[in-house]
């Protein structure tokens, strides 16, 4: 069956069955290889991609769910968020293997989206959903405090 | 005639050696034709095997009949006797993890707290920077198992279930300040609201709630009708 999706503003027009996960619909047909697969079970967080706005594991979205929503990946996601957290991610040097950072970035950008100025507990509520392998949650939490300008919690590189 | 002698008693050597090399070469021809039989024997190759379209079913569990109440004579008693039996269903994992006891829902038919941490939220759809549409969407996946519903939230926190009794949650259930339900509302909330639906069509290896969901409603009419009484 053929379903329209808008990921990243551009127009496709898939020919998949409307089961498939939308992960493998970035990652296969659409080549748009920056959103993980990690456990395929909506556990990990590194799939997350963002459905109209709202963060969501692309690995449990199937197609025809996500047609005619406002798809957007790591690849282009964009504005005062996208920018201040890819500035603090680099300061702070966040990644280690890197593999979960797309998942976490972009549940970090929805999280600034909703609360400007996220407090820990409002950092450990959002990013819950998403795991590091590698550990670096300390990071992770101070990078988003960089990028919120928040002085809530003592920024201590892991 | 002395290298003569020397030629003479070379020779055996010489032949001795080359008695002695058989048995080795015969060793490495044999383990060599070992080797052969058995990288070359017969065996039957691997099958291709079909998978299975979705996963195989829980079992499933029946309710009683209203009809198989008549038979009890006093009405109080055939009132609770109603009420234990859809208690089945109301004490079944599948609805108390959405009745939780505090801001979080649990999961599995172990009932464990959900994984990744959740709240509630304001409208009990989780928060705002967490929502169970993160991740659960209109209906159950099979790709990820992750389970789904137009309406997926948890009861409100006046309606806890669990760690209650079946008395008290019989009892909360009435009362109109914590269900938020009069009784037409609290028989049409169990035998037609598509959430609670769910329970009988979870999807992927999830124990379905026991019986139909009709079958769960008539038990609840024939509750209300009989008095609804409360176990203690």
């Amino acid at each position: 069956m053929s379903y329209q999706l808008v990921v990243n503003g551009r127009a496709h027009q898939i020919e998949e069955d409307g089961l498939t996960p939308l992960l493998w619909v970035l990652r296969d047909t659409l080549h748009l290889t920056g959103t993980k697969y990690g456990c395929g079970i909506a556990q990990c967080g590194a799939c997350t991609v963002h459905v109209d706005g709202q963060p969501m594991r692309s690995c449990s979205l199937p197609l025809e769910a996500a047609a005619g929503s406002q798809i957007v990946t790591i690849e282009a996601v964009a504005g005062a968020e996208a920018d201040a957290l890819r500035a603090s991610w680099v300061k702070r040097d966040v990644p280690q293997c890197g593999f979960c950072q797309s998942g976490q970035i972009m549940s970090a950008v929805a999280l600034l989206r909703v609360k400007s100025i996220p407090t820990d507990d409002d950092i450990d509520q959002a990013m819950s959903g998403n795991i590091c392998r590698c550990a670096t949650y300390n990071r992770i939490r101070a990078a988003i405090h960089d990028a919120a300008g928040s002085s809530s919690s003592p920024a201590n590189p892991a | 005639m002395s290298w003569r002698h020397g030629f003479r008693s070379a020779r055996p050597a010489r032949r001795r050696r080359r008695i002695g090399c058989l048995p080795l070469l015969a060793i490495i021809v044999a383990v060599i034709v070992l080797v052969a039989a058995i990288a070359l024997r017969h065996r039957a190759l691997p099958q291709p095997q079909s998978i299975a379209a979705a996963p195989p079913k829980s079992e499933v569990t029946h309710l009683r009949p209203v009809a198989s109440f008549a038979s009890i004579g006093n009405p109080q008693a055939r009132s609770l006797a109603l009420f234990a039996e859809a208690g089945r269903v109301i004490q079944h994992p599948r609805c108390m993890n959405c009745h939780p006891r505090n801001d979080r829902s649990t999961q599995t038919d172990a009932m464990r707290p959900h994984v990744p941490w959740v709240s509630r939220g304001a409208d009990d759809a989780g928060e705002p920077t967490l929502r169970c549409s993160t991740c659960h969407h209109a209906a159950n996946f099979e790709a990820s198992g992750v389970p789904g519903n137009p309406k997926w939230k948890l009861a409100p926190i006046e309606l806890a279930w669990q760690g209650k009794s079946l008395g008290e949650i019989c009892r909360q259930m009435l009362d109109p300040a914590r269900s938020h339900m009069d009784r037409a509302a609290l028989l049409h909330h169990m035998s037609e609201d598509e959430l609670v639906g769910w329970a009988w069509h979870p999807g992927g290896k999830r124990a379905p709630a026991p019986g139909t969901q009709a079958d769960f409603g008539a038990l609840i009419k024939a509750w209300l009708e009989s008095g609804a009484r409360c176990p203690a």
